[in-house]
């Protein structure tokens, strides 16, 4: 029976093996040693039709349970809007290759540079690249820019402040690529900058990375830590949540080289994780240096504006070994998604998402305080996720969410939990949450 | 057909030599810029760095290829080309006018072993 | 296609949004926080209108070309069609709205898809077992790689240093062994394009960790001698490694595990079917042989007896987390979907109805365009340009001249191997009509290589754009709208 994906009648093959000169498709794998050709039936399902395959992934979906959700840790809830979906599924965009043919691709070429416009906007810094796979390995690249960067030098800090997740995957890489990592602890709930000192002043540091917001929700005060690293001639790198820096300082303003982190929070659906969208940005005098592609603007040969691919020779295509990276695939299609979420919301909206998630956070981290489960952490500010010292284990906490479907106090360290509000979450909402808390503390 | 000017050391890796008392100038070929077509970028070396006769001191960027610069001397960076960080393009302009560092030999003696502009062509002929 | 000047922040105005947010009923104000946080000025992004954001990008895609647009050979990148019931099964609610650290309990059905995932790599490829956590091709070999050095690492053999890569290997090959803090030693390939064994052999000694090879090779052709090379490789205590950018070929014939390889990627935005989206998201799972599976990444789904799925997060034998949470997980399910529509019957068909079209193209067009290797190709060919070379046309002309044709460019300018490199991928799911007009149009091209050259040597002409000039750009960088004036 004909597939759908093979538009091949028999006579279509038959006339295409006649041109080529041999008698059937088995033919054509006479180079292929016979005894590695796979001859056994395969240990597949059986073809189905879409229809079929919709139930397959319907009953799939049974098997999982949607929950309200208030947790952050590098996932945010925020709300996508309608237009989003619409422009990425255009086909145009969603088929098409790495924009190597600039004539036919203005498309992917121009939404990239107006994606890098905003990114910088955004971070302060002078250059981005067209993006990374997500933040966790946007920090390792960073790590690897640093290296770079700063011929000689062995060592890279990091604060612990960082999600647990991006310090795993740095470590990773730096295990393999032959980085020395150091660590600095945070105090009170933020990265002391007595301890990077103390790092800093035993040398080799190519460079520093700490996080605008950690892991507990704070905003970090980083007054003094550039001048600091810089004293050492090793880079300041921010891993920073871009929705965030409409409203707070940017890493630009913080004197930062280097910028790294994930745009999942400008929209992006949970999706389990992803596709979400890493990002790297830099001051001028490391655009040399950064990984991945990046768009630049010219002309054609009839002065129209146009779009190009540009500083090719840093990429791995060219420079091979050399290249700074081996990056070549990215999360373009996301970074589509986050320019037209940038675009919908502009500065007032994306200022107006922050103040909601503010403010929301801030009525259940109040509230929260009055159910008896629950003692302060820190007094340090914060955005849209808190840290809560719980007091009952923390399971118990999140199981007893979950029976009314809500997803929240997940445990950052032993004891301490984390919250998180985004624009999605109403008054109503908090209410009821925090009602049913503390009935089951009564 | 590249020039060469007589008087000058040459690297089979394209760079040349010109000797000014116990400082080595150096710059790449006009068979070099040839090769690499409209220049992009030239990653500079810094003052102070050393580096060892064959080590790479920067590179050489056009839109699709880079090539990596090795120094033809041991020696101590004393002093750069900046213009060349704005204007790459002198490099195709006249790649002997336009040297990108001077290096304070250490061991002149290894100039010996670089060619002449003779031996250089020959070399280039084979390419 | 038609031209389109404007970017959205052209489109900016004063006072404009294009969407619109929920009252604000909280008490809180962010302007409570210490003014020393906060940024200075608000970011200059575009203030427009939701009409007016949908118009923007609607115009840019129409500049841009896509396989639903039209033929797009381009090798090594396997652009076949991407199903659209692929999409609908990626945005459903049910799954969209996870959160990647939910309790195993209450993701039951994503790290079922997981296993059933895992499960088909492992039978298409032979491999025994997967990780599906990298991001893209790249990213799966660097994870390879890592897998490799792990365990010798966990023997103690920290001799092992280097890898070998062949000469003709795509460019992530030495930049992921680089990354991967592996020493790049490269092999030469003979005559007609495979790995010259001769060549191989003193250079394998105790400092090699293993080599990486993509079969068929980046010219198309089978290494034929892959089991002798597997025996050497392993005699001398290395590893092999498979690039799986080539892997279209293979699939439904061939299964690299057969043939000796320990580790291998596949880029299910290649051989899978999921879009390519403009430079990604794509998924490199990376499958490996048993003795190496305890090295893969974390966090892994393992399942108990009673049947239940959970995370592991840690485990002391592997080479550590390479990403975030778990991978591309929408792209994943775009996969699975391609692969139960397949299902064990068509699955066998991929390979060999994409090696049928590869191999038309080339005979259809040998006469006019030079065939530097006289063989039966897999999924690709090289030529190195037309045979007729004296009109200076060059491989770039014809590329662009395509353009002008409705076609997509061939991939141009590599392998390395040959100057004038035009490297052809059609795919199996593109009709022997659709072919027939590729060939029919580049035969057209090679007559006017000699009858009008100035016409393909100013090509294209019909495009949105024209030729750009790229050396500006490089040498003056003009990278955001900030930089524009």
């Amino acid at each position: 029976m004909a597939f759908a994906y093979f538009p091949h009648t028999e006579d279509d093959i038959r006339q295409m093996l006649d041109r080529i000169g041999v008698g059937s498709l088995e033919d054509l794998y006479s180079d292929v040693p016979q005894d590695v050709i796979y001859r056994k039936e395969y240990d597949l399902p059986d073809a189905m039709s879409e229809h079929e395959v919709r139930q397959y992934f319907e009953a799939l979906a049974e098997q999982n349970t949607s929950l309200f959700c208030l947790c952050g840790l590098g996932a945010y809830d925020h709300y996508s809007p309608a237009v989003i979906p619409h422009i990425i599924s255009r086909s145009e965009f969603l088929t098409a290759y790495t924009p190597y043919q600039p004539e036919v691709s203005q498309g992917t070429l121009r939404y990239i540079f107006e994606y890098q416009s905003m990114i910088t906007e955004l971070t302060g810094m002078y250059c981005t690249n067209a993006s990374m796979y997500d933040g966790a390995t946007a920090a390792a690249e960073a790590m690897m820019m640093a290296m770079a960067s700063t011929k000689k030098k062995t060592r890279v800090l990091l604060s612990e402040g960082l999600l647990p997740q991006v310090i795993k995957v740095v470590k990773t890489y730096a295990k393999f690529n032959g980085v020395e990592l150091g660590f600095i602890p945070c105090q009170d709930g933020a990265t002391s900058y007595g301890a990077m000192l103390t790092e800093l002043a035993a040398g080799d540091v190519a460079g520093v990375l700490v996080p605008g917001i950690n892991k507990y929700g704070i905003i970090e005060d980083f007054t003094g830590f550039a001048d600091a690293v810089h004293a050492q001639k090793g880079l300041f790198m921010v891993y920073s949540d871009p929705s965030s820096l409409a409203v707070i300082k940017t890493p630009g303003e913080w004197g930062a080289d280097i910028v790294c982190g994930d745009s999942q929070t400008m929209g992006i659906p949970l999706c389990y994780g992803g596709p979400y969208v890493g990002f790297l940005a830099c001051t001028k005098d490391h655009v040399r240096k950064l990984p991945g592609r990046i768009v630049g603007a010219t002309k054609d040969v009839d002065g129209k504006r146009a779009y190009v691919l540009t500083l090719q020779a840093r990429e791995q295509h060219i420079r091979r070994e050399k290249a700074t990276s081996n990056i070549c695939s990215n999360q373009s299609l996301m970074a589509l998604y986050v320019t037209v979420y940038m675009s919908l919301m502009g500065p007032k909206g994306l200022r107006e998402v922050n103040e909601l998630s503010y403010g929301g956070a801030h009525y259940l981290h109040d509230q929260l305080l009055q159910t008896g489960l629950f003692e302060k952490a820190f007094d340090k500010p914060f955005l849209k996720e808190f840290t809560l010292k719980a007091l009952v284990p923390a399971e118990k906490i999140q199981d007893a969410l979950q029976m009314i479907g809500v997803f929240g106090a997940v445990e950052v360290e032993p004891g301490l939990v984390n919250f998180c509000v985004t624009e999605k979450v109403s008054k109503e909402n908090v209410d009821a949450i925090v009602g049913y808390l503390k009935e089951l503390e009564a | 057909m590249a020039k060469t000017v007589e008087g000058l050391y040459y690297s089979e890796s394209h760079e040349w030599v010109k000797v000014d008392g116990n400082i080595a100038i150096v710059g790449i070929t006009d068979f070099a810029q040839h090769a690499m077509g409209d220049l992009s970028y030239v990653d500079m070396p810094e003052v102070d760095d050393e580096f060892e006769k064959g080590e790479e001191f920067g590179a050489v960027e056009s839109v699709k290829a880079a090539s990596d610069l090795y120094s033809p001397v041991s020696g101590t960076v004393v002093e750069i080309n900046e213009e060349l960080e704005d204007a790459p393009e002198l490099l195709n302009e006249d790649a002997f006018a336009n040297w990108i560092m001077k290096v304070q030999m250490s061991d002149p003696s290894e100039l010996e072993s670089l060619m002449d502009a003779a031996a250089y062509e020959a070399m280039c002929a084979n390419e | 296609m038609k031209y389109y000047d404007k970017l959205i922040f052209d489109l900016s105005k004063e006072g404009r949004q294009g969407y619109s947010l929920p009252a604000n009923k909280w008490e809180a104000l962010v302007s409570e926080l210490p003014a020393g946080l906060l940024r200075a000025e608000a970011p200059a992004l575009p203030q427009v209108s939701e009409l007016d954001v949908v118009r923007h990008y609607t115009n840019l895609s129409q500049m841009n070309f896509g396989v639903d647009s039209g033929f797009y050979p381009l090798g090594s990148c396997t652009m076949k069609y991407n199903p659209k019931i692929n999409e609908e099964i990626a945005a459903m609610p049910a799954f969209a709205g996870l959160h990647p650290l939910q309790p195993a309990g209450t993701v039951q059905g994503v790290l079922r898809l997981y296993k059933e995932l895992s499960h088909a790599l492992s039978e298409i490829t032979g491999m025994a077992e997967f990780t599906l956590d990298p991001f893209a091709g790249a990213h799966g070999e660097l994870t390879g790689l890592m897998i490799i050095r792990q365990y010798h690492m966990s023997r103690g053999d920290l001799k092992r240093t280097k890898v070998i890569v062949p000469d003709s290997a795509h460019g992530t090959n030495p930049a992921s062994a680089a990354v991967c803090g592996l020493e790049i030693v490269q092999v030469k390939s003979k005559e007609n394009g495979l790995v010259d064994v001769e060549d191989l052999k003193p250079l394998l000694d105790d400092t090699i960790a293993g080599i990486m090879m993509t079969n068929p090779n980046t010219l198309g052709l089978f290494e034929k001698d892959i089991k002798e090379i597997a025996a050497l490789v392993h005699d001398c205590g290395g590893l092999l490694y498979y690039d799986g950018a080539n892997m279209n070929p293979l699939i439904g014939m061939v299964r690299p595990g057969d043939m000796g390889f320990d580790v291998l990627h596949l880029n299910l935005h290649k051989s899978f079917s999921t879009p390519h989206g403009g430079g990604g998201p794509g998924s490199g799972p990376v499958g490996v042989a048993a003795h190496l599976a305890q090295h893969l990444p974390v966090p892994k789904v393992v399942e108990d007896e009673d049947g239940l799925l959970h995370v592991v997060g840690d485990d002391p034998m592997t080479c550590g987390q390479i990403s975030g949470f778990m991978g591309n997980f929408g792209v994943l399910l775009r996969a699975y979907t391609y692969i139960l529509m397949l299902g064990k019957q068509n699955v066998r068909m991929v390979g060999p109805l994409a090696v049928l079209g590869a191999n038309y193209i080339k005979e259809s067009l040998k006469d006019c365009y030079k065939l530097p290797i006289e063989s039966v190709c897999k999924h690709e060919f090289v030529f190195d340009g037309l045979l007729d070379q004296s009109t200076g046309v060059t491989t770039l002309d014809i590329a662009k001249r395509l353009l002008d044709y409705g076609f997509h460019a061939p991939t141009i300018y590599f392998p390395l191997l040959f100057h004038q490199a035009i490297m052809i991928e059609p795919t199996e799911t593109e009709s022997k009509e659709t072919l027939d007009g590729f060939i029919e149009i580049m035969r057209h091209i090679a007559a006017e290589a000699i009858s009008d050259p100035e016409s393909l040597k100013t090509a294209p002409h019909t495009t949105p754009v024209r030729r750009l000039d790229e050396t500006t750009a490089a040498r003056q960088p003009v990278l955001k709208v900030k930089d524009m004036n």
